[in-house]
């Protein structure tokens, strides 16, 4: 797509028929699109434009609320307490407000990677042109990007179509956060559809970061063998100075990247990362290391490895800065969302920074110059490791012993921690010389330090937990694989068939952040069910990271055990947060490339088709940001449901069917037109699971689509009930609403179901052409 | 014994948990429910008492009072393995949005509970949940059996150690026929 603005401006103009005075003339833009597919119905839909589409996902899967508070404190009029169904001095009650906070939520995740999204096209566009040309998988990806495509009805080609693609994107969250408003929208579910609409932004706006940072950077383009990364703090090289960097937005890590290789220093600093920053660095230059997820944030620096602290944007704690001057580590911001309270040196002579920061006359520096950020990174980790000497703020173990004595036993550690650990226990264990429940709490520890914050005495019960789990932390040398972005057309054009047919079972998306309920384990254990499963698995973020952190019988990570292709039995890293979209985009690639579908602005034709067809499940382990809920949002959306860890019931929404209630279960049979109950498939849009046990049943489970083949959901059932006999240890009690035909039947259990099914008054019933949109219904009945 | 929220930051506005303050109180509550449930989450089979899995209680519990079970997340397994029949099993979040629909028949149609106990659900899990159900189930009690304050909830045993949720969890069991 290419357009300009045009303006005619003309003091006079005589013609035939008039004078004009004074005319000017401005056209916004003149599109000249040489895209030959047809425009869709709802091309760069506003706030309320899909929210028919959304009624019908929300009639399906109606909320349950659950508030995490039972007042409202946005206004003056308040505080107003809503509880049991009083209504506050605006007029909402608790449904309405606890949907609010939804919004709100989705908003700024939305708004965060929208912004991301600016500022990466932006300084783009400053550094290499309006035309330069995007590319994110040559010949192997004609579907570019098929989240703006679909939402927008876009096909962008270069930076300067990004640049049109995010106005829409910025229009739309500040709509959509102005809904929020008090004395703005008023019904609950007007306000869920609004977050649905944050989520297909967000989607858009973290494809174009994602789209724009692969072209220009050259990340690995739709590379199913993208090169390993080594991972963990046992991968670091304590010889060599260390710059770390933290956050997601990898532009100024680019500055130190290109600095290093510039002055031939790439191989004499170890950069690493953590959280998102980490995997996009790893996909700019394969010798940085990522350390590891989110919740480690605490644990590199007090682990004292860290010579220079690079802070971008979010998921940073805001106490790193605080933290890094505990081990007289220099900060550098580098973002504007993220100041940090330091003195802008983006203007300064190089010289003059670098000394202030090794001289510590400042604790750090706000850099708003990316290739500065570089050069002042390198030149102070040069100087300042030698002087540094890696210093640790983690007490040695004689000290643990004898600080822990002086604790109170007041249990507000405990109290305050959100996994409930048993630190009492472990702290009066440790006063006795016992280190040993310490080091237990090690993996399970999520890094957030509120215990210290809660301890009357003092304790730094975080460092005391890092401490006693030293060895571990040291031991940490994984993989994880770069993320590939994109998948490519080729590999939707072969899996695409057995997705929809219901062969190839499900793909599993183990997305998003490390507020894990049992550390990260799960997740790892949870992809290789599914990976061994041949369902395909894919991955992103700090999920991701989770994910390649233990090897199996064989010594082997999980990217190492598995193929990195969109296959069956396949385990793809996609990337960072804002590579997301790449996984509702081969959702999208297939109803577009496999079943020939338009996408081009047709948003409620493709969702409706993802819905009913492609056995797709998210899976947020540990979903902890406002970011992983307008990323959930963008799926549900789409009709494809999100399972989250324990921790993820403090989104204090979901989204749920009722499997009780059959009229809740019914599709149009797109032939001819009849209503066909087709059972509870999926049964849930977003819900929370208690255990990993729990999860790979439900997940399992929530890949049954309504357009499954006989011989798919024969598949899907045999995964399904073998799960739920080994973790529930018994059959499903809900199978009967999942056959359709005795064909469906796995031929192993024939003998098993059909005695249920008899009991159950099961009636055998038609596989259709499911649809829930009228308008699909190829043959009107008379 | 405290009647703070175990997790300090769970704090409830206008509408709190009686605490329990004698297991005898709980007894006679769940006697005068006409359709009481325990709903038992994932760290049933985690919390040991007096060498005895948190499990083995509930059951003894559960047979004596003929309170329907309904277990959690893979919970029924663990049931089922020591010989114990849940009376359902779902997820947490499918028991809690099925508490909140007053068309709901209850357990195998026998009726809407009246009184839905909880007990072993992750904290901050169980609290949300019993948010939910304060907010939007108006007609419905709850307890929990927890060893851990739950603000949210209709009654409440108070913060207390583990001894002390022995012996209620005991006295409960002793109260109802078929208790030993």
């Amino acid at each position: 797509m290419t357009n300009k603005g045009l303006r005619v401006k003309a003091k006079e103009l005589k013609t035939d028929i008039a004078l004009v005075k004074g005319l000017e003339l401005s056209v916004g833009k003149i599109i000249d699109d040489t895209w030959e597919e047809p425009m869709g119905p709802t091309p760069m839909p506003h706030i309320a434009t899909l929210r028919d589409w959304d009624m019908k996902l929300l009639n399906k899967y109606k909320p349950f609320y659950m508030p995490d508070c039972d007042l409202c404190c946005l206004c003056t009029y308040g505080k107003c307490d809503l509880t049991a169904g009083k209504r506050g001095a605006c007029g909402l009650n608790i449904a309405d407000q606890s949907s609010r906070i939804v919004l709100i939520a989705c908003s700024i995740g939305a708004a965060t990677h929208t912004g991301h999204a600016r500022h990466v096209v932006d300084h783009l566009i400053e550094e290499y042109g309006r035309n330069y040309p995007l590319d994110v998988g040559g010949f192997n990806v004609d579907v570019e990007a098929p989240v703006t495509r679909l939402v927008t009805g876009i096909k962008p080609e270069t930076l300067g179509d990004l640049d049109e693609v995010l106005t829409y994107c910025e229009t739309q969250v500040t709509h959509l956060l102005s809904a929020a408003h008090t004395g703005q929208e008023s019904n609950n579910l007007d306000f869920e559809s609004k977050a649905f609409h944050a989520g297909r932004v967000d989607q858009v706006g973290m494809e174009v970061a994602d789209i724009a940072q692969i072209s220009v950077f050259n990340f690995p383009k739709a590379d199913p063998e993208a090169p390993l990364i080594e991972m963990g703090l046992g991968t670091i090289d304590n010889a060599k100075p260390v710059i770390c960097c933290i956050g997601h937005n990898v532009v100024p890590s680019v500055g130190i990247i290109d600095y290093m290789k510039a002055n031939k220093l790439d191989s004499k600093l170890e950069v690493v990362g953590l959280c998102c920053t980490a995997i996009d660095n790893s996909r700019y230059f394969d010798r940085a290391k990522i350390v590891g997820p989110i919740s480690w944030e605490l644990r590199v620096i007090r682990s004292g490895l860290v010579d220079v602290l690079v802070l971008d944007e979010q998921c940073v704690r805001t106490d790193c800065a605080l933290e890094a001057e505990r081990i007289n580590a220099p900060v550098i911001a580098a973002s504007e969302k993220n100041c940090i309270g330091y003195k802008n040196r983006t203007n300064d002579p190089v010289d003059e920074i670098v000394n202030d920061l090794v001289s510590r006359k400042v604790p750090g520096v706000l850099i708003l110059d990316p290739e500065k950020v570089g050069e002042v990174a390198v030149r102070v980790a040069q100087k300042v490791a030698p002087m540094r000497k890696k210093l640790s703020i983690l007490p040695s173990e004689e000290e643990i012993i004898k600080l822990a004595k002086t604790c109170r036993h007041c249990n507000l550690c405990q109290r305050s921690c959100p996994q409930d650990l048993e630190i009492p226990a472990a702290i009066t264990a440790a006063a006795e010389g016992n280190l040993k429940p310490l080091t237990d709490l090690y993996e399970e520890c999520i890094g957030c330090g509120r215990c210290e914050e809660a301890c009357p005495v003092k304790l730094q019960i975080h460092s005391f937990i890092l401490k006693a789990g030293q060895k571990y932390m040291l031991e940490e040398t994984n993989f994880c694989r770069a993320g590939r972005g994109a998948v490519q057309d080729i590999e939707i054009r072969s899996a695409g068939g057995p997705i929809v047919l219901g062969e190839i079972p499900g793909i599993l998306a183990a997305v998003g952040c490390a507020n894990y309920p049992h550390g990260g384990k799960d997740v790892y254990d949870i992809c290789r069910e599914f990976a061994q499963r041949r369902f395909i698995v894919m991955t992103s973020g700090c999920s991701a990271m989770s994910a390649g952190s233990y090897r199996n019988e064989e010594g082997q990570t999980l990217y190492e055990e598995f193929p990195g292709s969109f296959e069956a039995g396949g385990v793809l890293n996609v990337g960072s947060c804002v590579s997301n979209p790449h996984i509702a985009g081969a959702a999208i690639k297939v109803a577009s490339i496999f079943a020939k579908r338009n996408l081009r602005g047709n948003y409620e034709e493709i969702a409706d088709y993802i819905h009913n067809r492609i056995g797709a499940v998210g899976l947020a382990w540990g979903a902890y940001s406002q970011k992983a809920a307008s990323i959930a949002s963008g799926f549900w959306s789409l009709g494809v449901p999100v399972l989250v860890g324990p921790h993820g019931s403090k989104y204090r929404r979901m989204l749920m069917g009722r499997s009780d209630k059959p009229e809740n279960w019914e599709v149009y049979d797109a032939r001819t037109g009849d209503t066909v109950n087709v059972g509870p498939a999926p049964e849930h849009l977003f819900q929370t699971v208690e255990t990993p046990q729990e999860a790979m049943v439900a997940i399992a489970k929530l890949c049954i689509r309504p357009n499954d083949t006989w011989k798919g959901r024969s598949i899907k059932l045999s995964h399904y009930i073998d799960l739920h006999k080994r973790h529930y240890g018994r059959m499903p009690k809900d199978i009967h609403q999942f056959v359709r035909t005795m064909a469906d039947v796995p031929v192993t259990m024939k003998d098993e179901i059909k005695d249920i099914l008899e009991a159950k008054g099961w009636k055998e019933t038609v596989i259709p052409d499911p649809t829930m949109l009228p308008r699909m219904i190829r043959s009107k009945k008379e | 014994m405290s009647c703070e929220p175990w997790q300090c930051a769970e704090i409830a506005a206008t509408k709190k948990a009686h605490p329990i303050n004698k297991p005898e109180v709980a007894v006679a509550m769940i006697k005068r429910a006409a359709h009481p449930i325990l709903v038992v989450g994932s760290n049933v089979t985690e919390r040991s008492l007096e060498g005895k899995l948190l499990i083995e209680y509930i059951i003894d519990f559960a047979k004596a009072s003929n309170v329907k079970v309904v277990a959690t997340a893979h919970m029924v397994a663990e049931f089922l393995k020591r010989g114990y029949e849940p009376a359902d099993f779902m997820s947490a979040m499918d028991i809690g949005n099925r508490l909140v629909d007053p068309t709901w028949q209850g357990i195998n149609g026998e009726g809407h509970p009246d009184l839905a106990m909880f007990v072993a659900l992750p904290y901050y899990m169980e609290s949300l949940i019993l948010s939910g159900l304060k907010h939007f189930a108006p007609n419905l009690k709850t307890m929990t059996l927890d060893n851990l304050f739950h603000p949210h909830a209709s009654w409440s045993f108070p913060n207390a150690p583990a001894k002390t949720w022995t012996e209620n969890l005991t006295v409960m069991t002793s109260k109802f026929k078929g208790g030993k």
